[in-house]
């Protein structure tokens, strides 16, 4: 999103002016642009200045410290391994490392084609499947090692 | 939905909904009632579709009218979900699919018989159990926080009406502030949001001022492997605003706020459907019930960040900062939101607060210890047979929770530790099993009551690496406002990684020791001031674990990856091959020994080019390949 194209514009300003009356927006604010566009970049940012009078330092200082916002765009499949500490007694760590080992990515990295992202979560609630994979909504239950192969083939097929 | 203009409207309702509650659990509607477990492990396993399902074939059989099936909140027993439970029968169904819906249906409801092969199977005495009352995970619990959860449909506020809710709030209305307060200090109820703070108490700091102040609902729930507060905002929300309104009510708001995890996206939907509801009866808003009581409820989200579950930085994140600590005093009660007297509360603390007000400061005070009154919801996780939710009376002991209600530990293994408190916390051993769950008690045996979290480890698992992996979750969480805990965590877990990594030294535990009373006492907020524990206290527990690590160069428990093997044991190899053709680096290769019995020569592992990916061990048929 090197240019931000009119309708992008008009739909940030609008998610601006959701939050007029309160106090204060930011964070509501950049968790719907969030939600809706997947990432936050700089234009996005100066935009939302413009528009609320924060300044993009504030802005940018916001967006760097909560793990939910992200400067850059994450791929079409994020493939969320929940690192919670009852997921890690049961070897999540083996099972992220084995996503990392397969699409050569690190957690919190995208694949070059786009098609994956791996992310470390902290408890999703599933912990009496642990571990627990989410891959876009969908909960993988008691992943083992041997069985990560499988599911990234799947998304793989599915991509093409 | 009616709108109450008055305390006598309410009363009317509820008296109605309690009798169409009343009918719905004991049958005499002549209606059967399904609820399908929806927390959050039964919910990742399909739980709806298996409502949809019974809803079909209901229609299909034109029984829409006399059947009904909600999906309720979370039922605890999580590793037997998902759940269909039967009213007014009491019939629990565990590990349904969807594809059970058709023969419950069809059986049960239709037909009046057990579905056998769906009971509750007790693993001690290998017996069918169809009663829900009677499974023994249930039998020493005690239900005030999670009261109604799993029973009522959390998305009907006449049905939560119905079951007793806003009893406390009429209640609470008819007292005068002081004495509300003074009713919450009797009952003893104190935080659960982890430090144990009375909390009638932190609502007396209120300065009686003018102007606005604030109640607010801690959600954020950071403790990685805990969903306590989850299970009761999904379950029953109602409750946590009821509490959230006494309390409101109490110190004199004028409106209530909820931050919540954004992880929590159903809590979050159910709090605003409860919310809107609440609104829409007039039992929120301007002059409620005509008592001149005005209260509003704002929902926040979380964005990721641990240390927003500190209060001051729940604050400043509430205001659309980073969620950065405020140094204390100004304590929230004098200068708090938007620099006006604010009380922070955790979910479970506001839920048993309308408990409190309904049945009485005395029927709250009955249960528990000396100091710490009422019960403690925890979340069992890790190696535990039974992980789930869990609500017992403050006293009981980590024997009763671990083996009575836990089931033990599976696959015949030995119990090492359970971790309470997360991050903040400390592990407790089998020596600590007769402790009795009260906060004081926790504290002297060196961990904490926590928030609920507790994470049961077993002999394969390194308290060593357990240790590192919160530091390493702490190192992440720091907000980096304050450099001990910035800092020093970092160097903490450097120290952690060179032991595990098989280059430790004996000075290096002095060198731990020695950073963590600084962190301890310089940080500014309760992050970084308790970090330090986990590794403090598989310090004091676990010493010749980490001596292991440092001088015989072994992880006991085979975790670290630079101080164990794979080895195949050549009498038991049977030749196959296997491994060998799972090595990513080829580092298998054939011997030419054949062991006795055997027809194939052995296979071994030159550990030289192993990369510890364990794929041998999971594919040899014979288990011929160990750690060690
Ligand atoms: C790092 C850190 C994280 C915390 N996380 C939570 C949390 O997730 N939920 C919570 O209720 N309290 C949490 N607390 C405790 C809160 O600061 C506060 O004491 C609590 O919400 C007060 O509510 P209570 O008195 O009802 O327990 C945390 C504290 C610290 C220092
Ligand atoms: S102790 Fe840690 S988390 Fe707390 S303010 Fe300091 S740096 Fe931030
Ligand atoms: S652990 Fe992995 S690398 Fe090592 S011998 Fe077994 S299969 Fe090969
Ligand atoms: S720790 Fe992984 S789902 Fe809870």
């Amino acid at each position: 999103m090197a240019h931000l194209n009119e309708a992008a514009v008009k739909q940030i300003e609008e998610i601006c002016d959701r939050y007029k009356n309160e106090n204060t927006p930011l964070v509501m604010i950049l968790s719907d642009i969030q939600k809706e566009y997947g990432y936050i970049p700089l234009e996005v940012q100066e935009l939302v200045s413009e528009k609320t009078g924060i300044s993009v330092a504030e802005i940018y200082g916001v967006v760097t410290f909560y793990s939910f916002f992200s400067l850059k765009p994450k791929g079409k499949y994020v493939i969320g391994c929940c690192l919670g500490t009852a997921c890690y007694v049961k070897g999540a760590q083996q099972v992220i490392d084995k996503f990392s080992e397969i699409l050569g990515i690190k957690a919190g990295e995208t694949t070059d084609d786009g098609l994956f992202t791996i992310d470390a979560l902290r408890c999703i609630g599933a912990c009496s499947v642990a571990p627990a994979v989410t891959i876009n909504g969908t909960v993988y239950s008691k992943v083992k090692v041997d069985e990560v192969k499988g599911i990234v083939e799947k998304y793989q097929k599915g991509a093409n | 939905m009616d709108f109450l203009k008055t305390v006598e409207d309410l009363q009317q309702l509820s008296a109605k909904c309690a009798g169409c509650f009343k009918a719905k659990i004991d049958g005499s509607d002549g209606k059967k009632h399904i609820v399908i477990c929806g927390g959050g492990a039964c919910a990742s396993a399909n739980s709806e579709q298996i409502k949809a399902n019974m809803l079909d074939v209901l229609k299909e059989k034109d029984l829409l009218d006399k059947v009904t099936v909600d999906l309720g909140g979370c039922f605890g027993l999580c590793s037997s979900g998902p759940f269909a439970k039967i009213y007014p029968d009491d019939t629990l169904y565990t590990l349904v699919k969807p594809e059970d819906a058709r023969e419950i249906i069809e059986k049960d409801i239709i037909g009046g018989e057990i579905v056998e092969r769906l009971l509750y199977v007790d693993p001690a005495a290998n017996k069918k159990i169809k009663k829900e009352s009677e499974i023994p995970f249930y039998k020493k619990q005690e239900k005030i926080a999670l009261n109604n959860c799993g029973v009522i449909d959390p998305e009907n506020i006449e049905e939560a009406i119905g079951a007793g809710a806003f009893k406390g709030f009429v209640r609470a209305l008819s007292m005068g502030r002081k004495e509300v307060i003074q009713e919450v200090l009797d009952s003893g109820l104190r935080g659960r949001g982890g430090a144990g703070f009375p909390t009638g108490r932190k609502w007396s700091f209120v300065p009686d001022v003018e102007g606005d102040k604030y109640i607010v609902c801690n959600g954020d729930e950071g403790d990685p492997g805990a969903f306590m507060d989850r299970s009761v905002l999904e379950g029953n929300p109602l409750a946590v605003i009821e509490g959230m309104m006494i309390g409101g009510y109490a110190i004199g708001a004028s409106a209530g706020y909820f931050y919540v995890r954004a992880e929590y996206p159903v809590a979050v939907q159910r709090l605003k459907n409860a919310i809107k509801q609440a609104e829409e009866m007039g039992l929120l808003g301007d002059n409620i019930l005509g008592t001149g009581f005005n209260f509003r409820i704002n929902l926040r989200l979380g964005a990721g960040a641990f240390v927003c579950g500190e209060e001051t930085a729940l604050l400043n994140s509430i205001e659309g900062k980073r969620g950065m600590p405020r140094p204390r005093p100004p304590f929230p009660a004098v200068s708090g939101l938007w620099g006006r007297p604010t009380v922070v509360n955790n979910v479970e603390t506001l839920a048993c607060v309308p408990y409190v007000l309904r049945e009485g400061a005395a029927a709250f005070a009955k249960l528990g210890t000396e100091k710490s009154k009422g019960t403690k919801v925890f979340a069992l996780g890790g190696k535990i047979t039974n992980v789930g939710l869990v609500e017992v009376p403050m006293g009981t002991t980590l024997k009763e929770l671990i083996y009575d209600i836990g089931g033990g530990i599976p696959n015949g293994k030995k119990f090492k530790a359970i971790q309470t408190g997360g991050p903040s916390g400390g592990c407790l051993t089998a020596e600590d099993l007769d402790a009795e769950i009260d906060y004081d008690n926790l504290v002297a045996r060196g961990s904490m009551m926590g928030s609920g979290g507790a994470i049961v480890m077993d002999e394969d698992n390194c308290m060593v690496d357990v240790a590192k992996f919160y530091l390493d979750f702490i190192c992440d969480e720091s907000c980096g406002k304050c450099s001990p805990c910035r800092i020093g965590t970092k160097r903490m877990l450097e120290l952690l990684t060179k032991i595990t990594d098989g280059n430790g030294t004996m000075e290096d535990l002095d060198e731990l020791e020695d950073l963590a009373a600084k962190i301890k006492t310089n940080s500014l907020c309760g992050l970084g001031q308790t970090a330090p524990n986990p590794v403090l206290s598989t310090l004091a527990h676990f010493r010749d674990e980490y001596v292991a690590h440092i001088v015989d160069k072994k992880c006991p428990a085979h975790v670290c990856k630079n101080l164990m093997e794979y080895v195949i044991d050549k009498e038991k190899c049977i030749g196959c091959g296997m491994c060998a053709k799972n090595c990513p680096t080829s580092t298998i290769s054939q011997t030419d020994y054949v062991a006795p019995g055997h027809k194939l020569a052995s296979y071994h592992i030159d550990p030289l080019n192993c990369v510890k990916c364990g794929n041998c061990m999971s594919v040899c048929k014979v288990g011929a390949v160990s750690k060690q």
